[in-house]
């Protein structure tokens, strides 16, 4: 059946054959569709990586930054324009490593928004250095020693802040990858979603297999209502957690906040300035 | 022996930071320019929240003049640092008024401020039995003193008010009665339906009438003040404004504001401006408009952060790896400020480009009554289109100007890329089509150069020597000029720096001999004229102490060339 989001005609993709953006692709798409979303009102953010590529591969208007520096356009759009549904995507390295700082306050500002991260924990686009997922001892050629900082739980570090919706998903469950992004794109507030992905190229440690041994899908009766409860629950590691892991309706959002759309709802391409009030602000200056 | 004080006073307030001298200067500048005199006020400050040695000067005339002058008619020290702060100022000709009790200076009348505002019930009075005194030496309506007062404090409580009132009564009884000086100044009835404001009030006003409805800025002395005002006029006017984690997040937001199809602003200073380079490459890249206010203070690095220069010309030139038009403006008075400020959003609009606004702490700390400014000359010009299915963001067109869509409005994808990319935003490596999007780009400069605004010549047309100035200078300089008395010169003021104005060889081409004016080190500007016209400006004033020129000291160093 036909997919709007999808191109009509084949597409240049530039991902290595085998690589797991493959199946991130095919559950957003999938996502989308099942959303029954206007494409005119989706708008993809990315930054720079090989996960950051996606919204060229998906038929919808986007904003391919900088590096790390999707979030800040992301929130701006979003505030600018609250009609529109705006995802933001891109690998570990762009939205943990160099866009470290705008994650953490993204989180405070809690913009209506979804963020897919791609957690190959790798440096794909650069050819194989470390990420700050890497798991210790991994060797690079650049972390000659092998990596022995502390790997970034982004998980635990999004409970911490209160992120109403934190999730983790393998891509090779592509079903499980596509539910929990129409869950992840349908909440309300700043979402976050980790997705576990092999990196054919440079990865040999983190494969297809490591990633099914190692991580495990929560067990039926999960609560993940209860922070505390969620929070312990994201320290574990090898198995990693699968599936939503927090989730709460608790917070505002950014946009909810602004005066400007107490009283009218409309973005604001769509306002005029009042000169007139403008002139009477001036006028107050004599 | 009575001194006489005619038709130009320079009253200047010392004292530590916290110590009231900014609500001495807000309340005289009302006080007199409803009384119908000429106000000019400008600030310099440490960097520090408490105490060290900070000033104001208060320059009240019969003419409409807005130099900074060195000349100190009236010094009154708050504190006895003041006195050494400004020793290079402080002449015979000086009049001191301070606190025998504070202040150790030979000649100073005692005025005893504190003793007065003690006898009214608390020492913090002093600051308004001060402006009393400075209101009844001047001899203003002491009824307009009362009611202002009572206004000024209105907000706070029945004591505060009635103390205040009767500190300012007390202090100009004391000023009045003061023998031994006698000052005329003319009054100038225009004053009193101008507009007070500083530079920072004008380029927010000019921001509003832009028709801005989106600010973001990480807080930077000196950019701060337009960062508050904006945030002020947030729930009126409809602006969103924000308060980002860095400047990276600064400029990315305000670029994704622009995407969605916003007006945004940013505010920031060198240091700030710094760390926002990659991302002006980025709006030159995904041809997105920006305009951005960067009010610069002396650097490198953390520099002077209080202080002003006009330094950071080259950064702005050069700011963002690859090659990319944009527009450089400076303007060098507050009308030009607000005007410009308000163009400004039309010209990165229409042009898809980086629109930067560079003034300096002078010219935002500075307070002048000026006519009033209209905003309805200028209508808003969104230049958005409504998109097709088959839109293309980057289409190659003849002008290089792409029609600009924006997200949600209409039926196409808007895509923009920071990559090298085709017409309809995707990452391309076909390397002929990159020669044609860069030509595309470049191109723009031939759209803007009709938008240019020519620099303004002030003086004799059939000039001799020609003294060339920019940005914040315009008002120090242009007195300086005129008080030289000599009839062959005049001055070339620049507010429009980038792209240079196409007929600026023609001005200089008639000059026997060329002065450059800059508050800076190395003369950028005079660098920027040399590589645009060939003209090497030899003559060069510089200052780059961290304080603006003074009327005086351009004169002598101008006389030194001529």
């Amino acid at each position: 059946m036909e997919n709007i989001f999808d191109f009509e005609n084949k597409i240049d993709i530039a991902w290595c054959p085998g690589c797991g953006n493959y199946s991130i692709r095919k559950a957003l798409l999938a996502a989308l569709k099942e959303l029954d979303l206007a494409k005119e009102k989706v708008v993809l953010i990315s930054g720079i990586g090989q996960a950051a590529k996606m919204p060229h591969y998906i038929n919808t208007s986007f904003f391919n930054g900088l590096h790390g520096r999707g979030l800040p356009p992301a929130t701006a759009i979003k505030a600018c324009n609250p009609e529109l549904t705006v995802i933001a995507v891109g690998g570990d390295g762009d939205m943990y490593g160099e866009g470290g700082n705008h994650l953490l306050h993204a989180t405070r500002r809690n913009p209506d928004i979804t963020l897919f991260v791609h957690d190959n924990m790798v440096y794909g686009l650069t050819k194989g250095q470390a990420a700050p997922t890497s798991r210790p001892g991994m060797e690079t050629p650049v972390q000659v020693f092998g990596v022995f900082e502390k790997p970034l739980n982004p998980i635990a570090l999004a409970i911490s802040l209160d992120v109403t919706f934190v999730a983790r998903v393998f891509c090779g469950d592509v079903e499980q990858t596509k539910e929990v992004m129409k869950k992840a794109i349908l909440h309300k507030g700043f979402a976050l979603v980790d997705i576990f992905q092999p990196c054919v190229s440079f990865n040999k440690i983190n494969t297809f297999k490591w990633f099914k041994d190692n991580a495990t899908y929560l067990p039926d009766g999960y609560d993940p209502s209860d922070r505390a409860g969620a929070f312990k629950k994201s320290l574990e590691e090898e198995p990693f957690p699968l599936g939503i892991i927090y989730k709460s309706d608790h917070r505002t959002t950014f946009e909810e906040n602004f005066e400007v759309y107490k009283r009218d709802k409309s973005p604001l391409y769509k306002r005029e300035v009042d000169m007139k009030k403008v002139e009477a602000e001036i006028r107050a200056k004599i | 022996m009575i001194r006489t004080i005619s038709d130009d006073l320079v009253i200047v307030l010392a004292g530590e930071a916290g110590q009231g001298i900014q609500s001495i200067e807000s309340i005289l500048a009302q006080l007199f320019k409803m009384s119908g005199y000429n106000f000019f006020s400008a600030s310099e400050f440490m960097s520090r929240v408490r105490g060290g040695a900070n000033s104001t000067e208060i320059r009240v005339s019969s003419k409409r003049v807005a130099g900074f002058l060195d000349r100190i008619d009236i010094l009154i020290p708050l504190h006895k640092e003041s006195i050494p702060h400004l020793k290079k100022r402080i002449t015979p000709a000086t009049i001191v008024l301070g606190e025998k009790d504070k202040i150790n200076h030979e000649g100073m009348i005692d005025i005893p401020f504190t003793k007065i505002a003690t006898e009214i019930g608390n020492a913090v009075f002093s600051n308004t039995v001060a402006a009393g005194f400075i209101c009844g030496l001047l001899k203003i309506d002491e009824k307009i003193c009362e009611n202002y007062i009572l206004e000024y404090f209105s907000k706070k409580n029945e004591e505060i008010r009635s103390n205040n009132l009767e500190a300012i009564k007390r202090g100009y009884t004391a000023g009045k009665g003061l023998s031994g000086i006698d000052i005329k100044i003319e009054k100038y009835d225009d004053a009193k339906t101008d507009l007070l404001l500083s530079g920072s009030d004008a380029i927010s006003l000019g921001a509003l009438a832009g028709g801005c409805d989106y600010v973001c800025g990480y807080p930077m002395s000196p950019s701060t003040s337009v960062l508050e005002k904006m945030a002020s006029y947030s729930k009126k006017f409809g602006i969103i404004v924000e308060q980002v984690e860095d400047e990276i997040g600064v400029v990315n937001m305000a670029l994704g504001a622009w995407y969605a199809g916003a007006r945004a602003l940013v505010t920031t200073s060198g240091g700030g401006f710094a760390l926002m380079c990659e991302g002006i490459s980025l709006c030159g890249m995904i041809e997105s408009p920006l305009v951005l206010h960067l009010a610069q203070r002396p650097g490198p690095a953390t520099g002077l952060p209080t202080r002003t220069e006009q330094g950071d010309l080259d950064m702005v030139l050069h700011a963002g790896h690859g090659d990319f038009p944009r527009i450089i403006l400076a303007p060098g008075t507050l009308a030009e400020g607000f005007a410009l400020t308000q163009k400004a959003f039309n010209l990165s609009a229409k042009h898809q480009i980086p629109v930067f606004i560079l003034t300096d702490q002078f010219f935002v700390d500075s307070k002048y009554n000026t006519p009033v400014f209209a905003a309805m000359g200028l209508k808003v010009e969104k230049h958005i289109v409504k998109t097709e299915k088959d839109y293309k963001r980057f289409s190659l067109t003849e002008n290089g100007i792409s029609p600009r869509g924006i997200p949600g409005y209409g039926s196409g994808n808007v895509c923009a890329d920071s990559d090298e990319h085709d017409e309809g935003g995707h990452i391309t490596e076909d390397l002929d089509l990159r020669t044609r999007m860069v030509d595309k780009r470049l191109k723009k400069f031939a759209a803007i150069r009709p938008d240019i605004i020519p620099p303004k010549l002030v003086g004799n047309d059939h000039y001799k020597t020609l003294v060339v100035c920019w940005g914040s200078t315009f008002n120090t300089v242009t007195e300086a000029v005129e008080t030289l008395g000599e009839k062959d010169i005049a001055v070339l003021h620049f507010s429009w720096i980038f792209p240079l104005p196409e007929n600026t060889g023609e001005y200089l081409k008639k000059a026997a001999n060329i002065i450059v004016v800059e508050n800076n080190s190395s003369a950028p500007f005079a660098r920027l004229i040399k590589l645009a016209t060939g003209y090497a400006i030899e003559h060069k004033v510089l200052k780059y102490n961290g304080l603006p020129f003074s009327v005086e000291e351009v004169k002598k160093e101008i006389q030194k060339f001529i």
